[in-house]
């Protein structure tokens, strides 16, 4: 059984804005029968340029449903470039949040969103075609859509990329470049970043900007890696430059983890934070 | 109204007679049936007693019984234990509509370098037994078919396939979880090798399943320990649930002369009103050879866990082979190896019936469901309008 939210629930039990607009601006559809679950989203826009209307129909399950109703309700009012910013995390978290294995509902939201608004300014169909290199033939997905939606959700693994596009979960024989489009979209997210924020690692931190650094470097750098072995990382503790770790999972009683903590973890914390971190393993 | 419980093929609700049986030895009787004393040596006749009412329900000898933890644990051991104790490795032959636990240990055995052959079936879920003929041809084999299927109540010849597997000299194992207490099965009369029986599909509690083991089959033990069930399965016995699950047999041996017709007869009145009354509705599998308890609908345009949420909402408990309700993305392997179109294979609903389900449950289900139906229909965006 799934672990729905009372809002996911009453979307489900009392949509929002069933139907199709007749002389809609924009139409955006989305997925199809074969793939278990197909949306077609219309709107109307007013004087101004804003969603004066929006009706959807949808064939799914409740998230797919409720994560329709949801998106007509959150778009109405909006200018299109305004529609335009909503992602699928938005839909998800106006939801009060859905199961990770039904996120992919919320992607085929933002998706249908996508193509409507693609519709009413090309004047082109709004069906979301396949464009570019298709990776899961199982569920038609595209390594463009692939990598917008590990950027979006900062995704770390495949199973992720699965719960968000489907990609992966049919005969599962695309994992391999899943992970090859996951890596490098998140090596080219990582240098982004590194220039953005200009942090150079020698720089003196105050203890806050430390904790957010070395989060931040286990959640991008350390922790995919050991996720692909089955394993995790917590943070337990910062004490100075100690750095206290717990490993979890596959690691938790790993023969090497001694192994991992310095040449991993370490490694990446000092190049990514400071040079004078030390890492240290939980002791009971 | 506020349970109406049709999904006895996931599980049954515990016999108020199984669990009286079961009481006094959680409370009282305690003992290690292996031990010298008397407080624990005195359990052991009740172990002996369950075991020959497991066997009567079938037809078989109480020494041919090992009590087991569950259906899967049963498949395993006879799989696995079965293809260890030939002299070479022969070659697996099963179905593409087998539980899980029969399909991935044969998967698992491939991949461990065996030659397995999975059959297919025809839109009526029923196989072709020339298939099966070519299949077995001139090599060592263990074939593993189920008796019953799960999902659409599909029942396979298994006189006949019992007698083409012995034809050739091969052994046959039958998952019969579903099948044991809702089809009459003599194995005097039908010369099956190994056969699984799972506790909790026939008002016994989980926990606790069986493996027939003819005379003189060969079987590598699976769980290895102590002299436990003659050597063939180890571990302190689950003395409660055993005599629950003898409890069970000689309960469905008892009701099932009675309980078959009454079933299919509320099953059908189930089935037939909802072809009646939404549009675009099909049966998934042979009606003719049929569970009398199962009935397995398709609704089209419309997704199965969306209809099983809001039946529950009306206190109905069902299931559905779609995609959404398994936590894959792909909809039953049953019912795609049947072929369904993915338009009618991602609403397939199942309802299934026990001795405790009531015509004033079937007519509650029937109130509701074409509403349930016309409402999702409205929403999709696929179908007739």
């Amino acid at each position: 059984m799934w672990n729905y939210s009372e809002k996911v629930m009453d979307h489900f039990r009392n949509p929002r804005n069933v139907g199709a607009i007749e002389d809609a601006d924009g139409v955006g559809e989305v997925g199809s029968m074969a793939c278990g679950d197909a949306l077609k989203l219309t709107f109307k826009l007013d004087k101004e340029g804003k969603i004066a209307d929006a009706k959807f129909q949808t064939f799914g399950c409740a998230s797919a449903i409720a994560s329709s109703s949801a998106l007509t309700e959150m778009i109405k009012g909006l200018t299109l470039d305004e529609a335009e910013r909503v992602t699928n995390q938005d839909i998800a978290e106006y939801l009060g949040g859905l199961p990770e294995q039904k996120m992919h509902c919320s992607v085929m939201g933002r998706e249908a969103l996508d193509g409507a608004i693609a519709n009413y300014r090309t004047g082109k169909s709004g069906r979301v075609m396949l464009e570019g290199k298709v990776v899961c033939t199982c569920f038609g997905v595209t390594e463009e859509e692939i990598e917008r939606v590990v950027r979006d959700n900062s995704l770390v693994s495949v199973e992720e990329v699965t719960n968000y596009t489907k990609a992966g979960g049919g005969c599962g024989g695309c994992k391999g470049d899943i992970q090859r489009i996951l890596e490098s979209v998140r090596i080219e997210m990582t240098s982004k970043e590194q220039a953005d924020e200009a942090t150079p690692p020698s720089k003196k931190l105050t203890n806050i900007e430390k904790l957010r650094l070395i989060e931040q470097t286990i959640e991008r750098e350390i922790r995919p890696a050991l996720k692909r072995d089955g394993g995790d990382i917590e943070l337990v503790d910062l004490i100075g430059d100690r750095v206290i770790v717990a490993l979890r999972g596959m690691c938790a009683n790993c023969q090497v983890a001694q192994y991992t903590l310095k040449d991993v973890v370490e490694a990446k914390l000092r190049e990514f934070v400071s040079v004078n971190l030390v890492v240290e393993g939980e002791t009971d | 109204m506020k349970n109406v419980y049709l999904d006895n093929n996931a599980t049954t609700q515990v016999a108020p007679e199984v669990l009286d049986a079961m009481m006094p030895f959680l409370r009282d009787m305690w003992g290690n049936p292996s031990s010298i004393h008397t407080f624990g040596g005195q359990v052991a006749r009740y172990i002996d007693k369950a075991r020959a009412e497991v066997a009567s329900l079938f037809g078989a000898d109480a020494s041919e019984i090992v009590f087991t933890s569950c259906g899967s644990e049963s498949d395993n051991a006879a799989i696995r234990g079965a293809v260890e104790a030939f002299g070479t490795r022969p070659r697996i032959v099963t179905t593409r509509v087998e539980h899980p636990a029969v399909l991935s240990t044969c998967r698992h055995l491939r991949d461990a370098g065996y030659d397995v052959v999975e059959l297919g079936v025809d839109s009526a879920g029923e196989l072709d037994l020339d298939d099966l003929r070519k299949a077995i041809e001139g090599v060592p084999v263990l074939v593993s078919i189920m008796w019953a299927n799960n999902e659409t109540g599909v029942i396979f010849p298994i006189e006949e396939i019992a007698d083409i597997v012995k034809s050739v000299g091969g052994v046959l194992h039958v998952d019969a979880v579903q099948a044991v207490g809702k089809l009459p099965i003599d194995l005097r009369a039908v010369p099956v090798d190994l056969l699984s029986l799972s506790g909790h599909k026939l008002h016994a509690p989980k926990g606790i399943g069986a493996l027939y083991i003819r005379k003189g089959t060969k079987v590598r033990p699976f769980l290895l320990g102590g002299h436990q069930e003659g050597g063939r399965r180890a571990g302190t016995e689950n003395v409660p649930y055993i005599v629950g699950l003898g409890r069970a047999c000689t309960l469905a041996a008892e009701w099932m002369p009675h309980e078959t017709s009454k079933l299919a007869a509320l099953r059908d009145k189930l089935e037939a009103g909802i072809l009646a009354t939404c549009e675009d509705a099909t049966v998934n599998g042979s009606t003719a050879n049929r569970l009398p308890n199962t009935s397995n609908v398709s609704l089209e345009f419309v997704e199965g866990e969306a209809i099983l949420l809001h039946l529950n909402d009306l206190g109905i408990a069902a299931s559905s082979g779609s995609a959404c309700t398994s936590g894959s993305l792909e909809p039953s392997h049953v019912i795609r190896a049947m072929g369904v179109p993915f338009t009618a294979a991602h609403g397939s609903t199942r309802f299934s019936l026990s001795r405790y389900s009531t015509e004033q449950e079937i007519d509650y289900v029937l109130k509701h469901m074409p509403r349930i139906v016309k409402k999702l229909r409205e929403l999709s965006p696929f179908g007739r309008k």
